[in-house]
């Protein structure tokens, strides 16, 4: 099929970007979305034009590198599916696909569609852990985990840190990656002990950084690709007023 | 390992490599194999905890293996720098790891124990592997579960609010510990989360986006690296006082692998050339159940579980060429070839006879499919035996993953499946300590050789490199250390000056050529030419053949290669370039160790060398040995010298395989 392409195309972090017109005459429906760019960036290079660039890894789903909005929706039109997932039988021939790069205060542009999302390392760094050193760990049948509280547990640790979450909220908050972690560890006997400064101190870091706050929009859960539920959003907040009740301060 | 640093004294040998001298490991205490890593652990020596944050400890990689050393060793109060190249340490590619972890944990009381753990890791492995690495691996499989569950890693739980356990390929107990289909995603964000606690501590120094590109060896020690940032292209060095690799297997060398883009042999490959021995390149894994190739602009392969063979059938059409829709193929015109040819194990044999049975039919024009790349894993008997329910409660998610992928409905029409590379079990040479033959050079997880012999065990992967990364590394680094402090070193040192100047040099020599080929064009045909001749099946003709070709494709890469743009700043292609320069070496040192390993064991299958009846022919006598590579120089028509380290196999014995 034929496809049009508008690409934000911007040369650094202090460049202006623009969105830049190609056309690819020779797209198989079976191609994911990143294999298309794959196709133009060939054509591209033997062109001597600079190539697209992108984040990518796994290309699985599961690294959470890749990061494009794509037709003004981050990771495209395919519910609970990265962009790396995405495959281009959902899009018809003759179709012009609008491809940009996260847009969002505290994950500025590098270059074309790579951002720096380091601030979600910082919001873990600030209490998205289990304080506890190598070798000091008890028998790992000497606590018990009820299935249901595992299962959810897992269910919020799936998130892959990707930030469409941020990039779809109109105030760019960070509030579901941090609902997540805070609702994965919370649920387990494991995270307990830290459960009032974690959530507070992971807060408080959040706003410290670039990210706006939540209004309770619900973009973020729509376009996760894991399904992280706006309900986890309320575990934050109720393990935020526990703490702030309890006197805990964040650390 | 000192004699290793002078010149190989007996250099003998014909052909397309030399014979230099045997080594050995000379760190595992010679007790029973029982107490040897308790007894090593207690004569490690230890570092006084005043004098650790004045030992700088460089880690290069963050997943499974690195992440674990750097948390750790910042725990214990080492200075520990650490790199990845993607933009966090949370994205290595031990994220993407599905089916689980092994541990002798003996939950289930069937019969399991750290005995039992080593015995199937050393058959499995084809006894290729050593006997004191791999019973140290199950000793500490038990820790590791331990650690993870404390860190608040989310694995599968039963009602009672134990831990879930499964089975995997090459075993008859229930250990494999697992996260849903997302146990290395699981696995990593713990280590992660510790890493990030320490980055918090200040104990460790996190360089994301950055890569090696090289090693500084001082005096006969390893003292640095030289990196990229991604980020400027800035060349930079990093020195310390020791050096940990762990940066991952080798297999995308084949372009088409499972592997996560980035996977790069380039860390491993620097320090080979630097004095480390390359230990077995040419065991690599294939595994059976990939989703095809669809077509020319594939870029990566995708594993779908090995848990599907437990229900689905393997067939392929009888007929040569017979290109109708599956569904209309009737039952007496299907070859269910498996079922045929092993009626005891079916379509459970191990993952490399179920690989090459699947090639040999498409050989043989039966297979499916664009380009005839492919055989049916067909579950429509499971469907009616069991229902679609039951069939989605145990598979829903691998078959939504494959529709989303190809557009079929597995539930309709039958899955198409191929083999793909998924794993190297060689590596840089370790002894017992993970210390490779460069003093100061330790090495961790896929990118050293140690525990998996000639073929990897299932759940054994993410096993070794968290036993790497939590225990091993953080027991022998320290003891390393303990000879410290070492000379000053500084940026003046001639060889600090020396491995930035010829970084640069490469790196200008690629933007120069402006040819007219692409990086990935290059690379495509190198992948190709291994597969055909060094992937699931290998002779002396079609190794020979690759190595005639591939110092020429090496030469027409410098010539022609076109990459856009400079080096000073965000610029992957010459990300990719230089990546695909070490791979067309790699490959070529890959099918010497081929063509000089006169048997077939595990994943290295000779043509030359099967039963009469087309199984693998191990040849004990003459081959049990590690085949570590020292590099044979820059000079061209140089030859790799091949130093053996001879296998003692003292409490398993060795044995055919046989699954008829
Ligand atoms: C699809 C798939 C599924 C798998 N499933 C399983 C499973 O179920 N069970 C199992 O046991 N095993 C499994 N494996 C194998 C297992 O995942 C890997 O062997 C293991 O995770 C490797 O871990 P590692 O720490 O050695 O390296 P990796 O996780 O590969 O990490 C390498 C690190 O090195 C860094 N790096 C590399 N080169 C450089 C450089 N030059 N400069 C800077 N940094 C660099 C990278 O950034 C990265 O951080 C699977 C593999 C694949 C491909
Ligand atoms: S919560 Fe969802 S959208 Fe946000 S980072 Fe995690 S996976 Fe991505
Ligand atoms: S590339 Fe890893 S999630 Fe898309």
């Amino acid at each position: 099929m034929r496809i049009t392409l508008r690409v934000w195309r911007q040369k650094n972090a202090d460049a202006k970007g623009k969105m830049e017109k190609y056309k690819l005459d020779d797209v198989d429906e079976d191609m994911s979305f990143l294999e298309m760019l794959d196709v133009l960036n060939e054509k591209l290079i033997l062109q001597g034009e600079d190539p697209v660039s992108f984040d990518h890894d796994c290309r699985e789903g599961i690294c959470g590198s890749c990061a494009m909005v794509i037709n003004g929706t981050p990771h495209g039109p395919q519910k609970n599916t990265t962009t790396c997932q995405l495959h281009m039988r959902h899009f018809k021939d003759g179709d012009t696909i609008d491809v940009e790069p996260w847009r969002a205060r505290a994950f500025p542009v590098i270059k074309d569609l790579v951002t720096d999302r380091s601030a979600f390392d910082q919001i873990i760094q600030a209490g998205g852990y289990v304080s506890v050193n190598t070798g000091s760990a008890p028998e790992a049948h000497a606590t018990p985990v009820d299935k249901v509280s595992a299962d959810d547990a897992f269910d919020a640790a799936t998130c892959i840190g990707c930030g469409a979450c941020v990039a779809a909220c109109p105030n760019g908050s960070s509030m579901l990656f941090t609902a997540a972690k805070v609702t994965h560890l919370g649920l387990l006997p494991q995270g307990q002990p830290e459960r009032q400064t974690r959530a507070i101190s992971m807060l408080a870091k959040q706003d410290e950084l670039d990210f706006g706050g939540c209004t309770n929009v619900g973009a973020c859960a729509e376009v996760c690709p894991k399904g992280i539920p706006l309900a986890s959003i309320s575990r934050l907040n109720h393990d935020v007023l526990g703490a702030t009740l309890a006197g805990a301060r964040a650390d | 390992m000192s004699e290793l640093q002078q010149e190989p004294t007996a250099v003998q040998g014909e052909g397309r490599w030399l014979l230099g001298d045997p080594i050995a490991d000379d760190r595992a205490p010679d007790s029973p194999v029982g107490d040897r890593w308790s007894d090593r652990k207690f004569s490690a020596r230890l570092v006084n905890p005043a004098n650790r944050r004045k030992m700088t400890a460089i880690i290069v990689g963050t997943g499974l293996a690195g992440g674990a050393a750097a948390a750790t060793l910042g725990e214990a109060g080492y200075h520990v720098k650490s790199f990845c190249f993607q933009d966090s340490p949370r994205r290595a590619h031990s994220i993407a790891a599905q089916g689980g972890i092994n541990a002798a944990k003996n939950y289930r009381n069937d019969g399991d124990s750290v005995h039992r753990l080593f015995y199937d890791t050393v058959k499995g492995g084809d006894f290729r592997s050593r006997e004191s690495n791999v019973h140290r691996l199950a000793e500490v499989s038990l820790n590791i579960i331990d650690q993870c569950v404390a860190q608040g890693v989310p694995f599968a739980r039963e009602y009672s609010g134990l831990l879930d356990t499964r089975s995997f390929g090459g075993t008859q107990v229930s250990r494999t510990f697992y996260a849903r289909g997302q146990t290395g995603q699981q696995l990593l964000i713990g280590a992660y989360s510790a890493l990030e606690r320490q980055i918090a501590a200040g104990t460790v120094e996190m360089h994301p986006r950055t890569e090696m590109l090289d090693l500084i060896v001082a005096d006969g020690r390893a003292r640095g690296i030289v990196t990229r940032s991604i980020l400027t292209g800035k060349i930079e060095t990093h020195l310390a006082d020791v050096v940990v690799l762990c940066t991952g297997g080798y297999g995308n060398v084949y372009y088409l692998s499972t592997n996560a883009k980035g996977s790069n042999v380039t860390a491993a490959w620097r320090a080979h050339k630097r004095g480390a021995l390359f230990a077995n390149p040419c065991y690599t894994q294939i595994h059976p159940t990939c989703i095809p190739v669809s077509g020319e602009y594939q870029s990566k392969l995708t594993l779908m579980s090995e848990s599907l063979r437990n229900d689905g059938r393997v067939w392929v059409p009888k007929e040569r060429g017979d290109n109708r829709p599956p569904n209309q193929i009737p039952e007496e015109e299907r070859d269910y070839y498996l079922e045929r040819q092993y009626p005891s194990f079916g379509n459970l044999v191990p993952r490399d006879i179920a690989s090459r049975a699947a090639k040999n039919m498409c050989d043989a024009e039966q297979g499916v499919g664009p380009g005839g790349l492919g055989v049916y894993l067909d579950f429509k008997d499971a469907i009616g035996r069991l229902g679609r329910h039951a069939v989605e409660a145990k598979y829903g998610n691998l078959f939504e993953m494959y529709q989303r992928i190809t557009g079929d409905d597995p539930y309709e029409v039958p899955m198409r499946i191929y083999p793909a590379i998924h794993y190297t079990m060689g590596g840089l040479w370790v002894d017992y300590d993970l210390r490779s033959t460069i003093p100061g050079l330790f090495v961790g997880g896929e990118a050293n050789f140690s525990d998996h012999g000639a073929n990897r065990l299932g759940a054994s992967a993410l096993m070794q490199g968290l036993a790497d990364g939590y225990f091993v590394l953080p027991t022998t680094v320290p003891n390393y250390l303990a000879d410290g402090p070492f000379d000053p070193i500084d940026e003046s040192h001639p060889a600090v000056v020396e491995a930035v100047e010829s970084t640069k040099g490469r790196i200008d020599k690629l933007l120069s050529a402006n040819g007219n080929r692409t990086v990935d064009s290059f690379h495509r045909e190198l992948g190709q030419l291994i597969w055909d001749q060094c992937g699931m099946a290998r002779s002396k003709e079609g190794l020979e053949k690759a190595l005639d070709r591939l110092p020429s494709l090496r030469e027409e890469f410098w010539r022609d290669v076109k990459i856009v743009g400079t080096g000073d700043g965000f610029n992957q292609s010459l990300e990719k370039a230089g990546r695909v320069a070490d791979f067309l070496e790699l490959g070529e040192l890959m099918c010497t160790d081929a063509l000089h390993r006169e048997e077939s064991c595990g994943g290295h299958f000779r043509v030359e060398h099967q039963t009469e009846d087309g199984e693998a022919q191990r040849d004990d006598e003459n081959f049990s040995y590690v085949a570590a590579w020292e590099y044979g120089g820059d000079q061209s028509g140089a030859k790799p010298i091949l130093h053996k380290e001879d296998l003692e196999f003292s409490y398993v014995h060795p044995s055919q395989r046989s699954y008829k």
